[in-house]
């Protein structure tokens, strides 16, 4: 399997990035790396062998509902570029085509 | 947002007047509708980390290094999430599954931090189950679900506070939701409506979710095609999101109905598409078309270990059940004897029913309960907006007030006129005790009602020459005299008997 452009573009905008045209054929080099290498653990046979999601056997890990309040707003938003005194500011997200 | 509401203003009219038509059986078409409920669950904490739920905090307060979506931090499931899960499944009639993995659905969207939710996949919790509803004329129907399974709210965005930005507040995030899909098989806009109807109810009854609609506790998308009817495939499916009402699902249903039924009779393409539907217009709008449709790339979150949902668990969750609305309201109707509708008003919220099970424990006159909740104490809390719950009369209470009309100890209108009104008001003697106090037993001993009954007739010698020559009607005179000269407390049963003796004999 080898990755196309195409490929490479709905990824980028899944993820919310932009790339050059450059930048896009060094990334379809790399995941293309990447699959190679995945392709060699498909020469194993994995007929019958339950899929491992998770590499403990541990289960019913789980924790009473109580409330911890652990950090304050200010330290909540202390690390985010953009803010004021209550909220996270991000760039306007809503778009929405009107219709009818 | 305001160029839409304006433009398609003048046109409420014809709009509402299509609404109508739909109601009358279309033979060319039918539709097929699926429903999304997002279940808010009342715990405490959130579904993976301790901050609190609790709404309308100050904002970003409720907030942890998990909910944030910091790197590095580790997740832990809330058990009660997971005991929510297990009840509404239980009360559905749904398989619970034993292995629950958890997943990450991947999206970028400001108000979810981590960039992903945790959700469930493959595995979700509950499977198969139904809800019965019933439409206007009794009749009833399960509506089939799919699946229940466990997921995470996301925080909320603010977009009309600044023209160029949007406000993010994470309280929510991470708020544990049940969702619950139904099978395609609503046929109509008023099953949708009876269906969350009975939703709302349970969840109520099960402790898990307020119900809420219009502050979004309980929220509701709907899937909905056209087809000609009988044709086996499915028509183009339209999403419908943001109806903060179960009648303004209704709608929302009922105007999409219209749209699709009269795009395909003017041959247009429906699309496959998400709508918004907007209260003040009652119509829907475009969200997004299928081109810029998500693709979530779901796989196993390793950062929760797999949850066990044993056979053990499920019998203690099932022991501890409360009793369901569709329970009570068989019994009150095939045990009881009570009419559909009495049992129906009564099993609609679950603190009357809860009121009418004690107080039927404490007397054995059912019936004489049953009027008491349906008259007097429904009017009383409808009239004060007042919850049951704020009610002052205890069961206990009730329970010998009704005794006492039953054995004759006092009339029912004295229960229902002197007496009620002041236990509403707190009062902390028994019926007994205001009764005795105040003079209101009823007077039955036949020798002092004869007393007020001579006193009558010899007030009004000429009404009794009238009744003797025919007017029998004048009974209702001598009646009302009695009743007067013993003050109320004359049973009326034995005065009127009295009476009609005395004229028959008197000369």
């Amino acid at each position: 399997m080898s990755i196309d452009k195409a490929t490479v573009e709905h990824i980028a905008k899944l993820a919310k990035l932009e790339f050059d045209d450059q930048s896009k054929e060094e990334i379809m080099k790399d995941l293309d790396r990447m699959l190679e290498f995945v392709d060699k653990l498909n020469e194993l046979d994995t007929d019958n062998i339950e899929p491992l999601t998770h590499m403990t056997e541990e289960h019913n890990v789980l924790r009473a509902d109580e409330v911890k309040t652990e950090i304050s707003q200010a330290e909540a938003l202390k690390n985010a570029p953009q803010k004021d005194s209550d909220y996270f500011i991000v760039p306007k997200v809503l778009k929405r085509e009107d219709a009818d | 947002m305001s160029a839409v509401a304006s433009s398609s203003a003048p046109r409420r009219h014809s709009s509402g007047a299509s609404a109508t038509n739909l109601r009358r059986p279309n033979d060319k078409y039918e539709a097929v509708i699926g429903l999304e409920v997002h279940i808010q669950l009342l715990t405490k904490s959130k579904a993976y980390s301790s901050d609190s739920t609790e709404y309308g905090a100050v904002p970003n307060t409720n907030v942890s290094v998990i909910s944030l979506g910091h790197p590095g931090v580790l997740p832990k499931i809330n058990t009660k999430m997971v005991e929510y899960g297990v009840r509404l499944g239980i009360a559905c009639n749904c398989v619970i599954r034993e292995e629950n993995e958890y997943a990450r659905k991947n999206y970028f969207y400001a108000d979810m931090p981590k960039g992903y939710q945790i959700s469930q996949h493959k595995t979700p919790i509950c499977e198969g189950g139904y809800i019965e509803i019933k439409d206007k004329a009794g009749n009833s129907k399960n509506i089939e679900l799919t699946r229940i399974h466990m997921e995470e709210d996301s925080g909320k965005s603010i977009h009309d506070q600044d023209p160029f930005n949007s406000l993010i507040d994470l309280n929510r995030a991470g708020v544990p939701l049940l969702e619950m899909v139904t099978e395609p098989i609503i046929e109509t806009s008023e099953e949708a409506y009876q269906f969350l109807t009975e939703v709302r109810k349970l969840v109520r009854y099960l402790e898990i979710c307020d119900g809420n609609m219009e502050e979004g506790s309980m929220r509701c998308d709907a899937n909905i095609s056209i087809r000609e009817k009988g044709a086996s495939e499915m028509g183009e499916k339209v999403e419908v999101k943001n109806m903060n009402s179960i009648r303004n699902v209704q709608r929302a249903l009922e105007y999409e109905i219209t749209r699709q039924i009269k795009a395909l009779d003017s041959n247009e393409k429906i699309d496959q598409e998400t709508r918004t539907f907007d209260a003040a217009t009652g119509k829907t709008i475009v969200m997004r078309t299928k081109e810029m449709a998500n693709d979530y790339r779901y796989f196993p979150e390793p950062d929760l270990p797999i949850v066990i949902v044993d056979e053990e668990y499920v019998k203690s969750i099932r022991e501890s059940m409360p009793a369901l609305p569709n329970e009570l309201y068989k019994k009150y109707t095939s045990e009881l004897g009570l009419s559909d509708y009495d049992a129906t008003v009564i099993t609609d919220s679950k603190a009357i029913a809860l009121y009418f099970e004690e107080l039927i424990g404490k007397t054995s006159k059912v019936k004489a309960a049953v009027n008491w909740i349906m008259g007097p104490v429904k009017s009383y809390l409808n009239e004060n907006a007042k919850e049951i719950s704020e009610f002052k009369v205890t069961t206990e209470v009730l329970a010998a007030l009704i005794e006492l009309i039953e054995n004759g100890t006092i009339s029912h209108s004295v229960a229902t006129q002197k007496i009620f009104p002041l236990l509403i008001e707190g009062s902390d003697k028994s019926p007994m005790e205001i009764a005795t106090e105040n003079n209101w037993i009823k007077e039955s001993d036949v020798g002092s009602i004869n007393e007020f009954v001579k006193q009558a007739i010899a007030k009004y010698p000429d009404k009794v020459a009238e009744y003797k020559g025919g007017k029998v009607g004048l009974i209702g005179l001598f009646m009302g005299e009695v009743m007067k000269l013993s003050k109320g407390k004359a049973d009326p049963k034995i005065a009127s008997e009295l009476v009609k003796k005395s004229l028959e004999e008197s000369k």
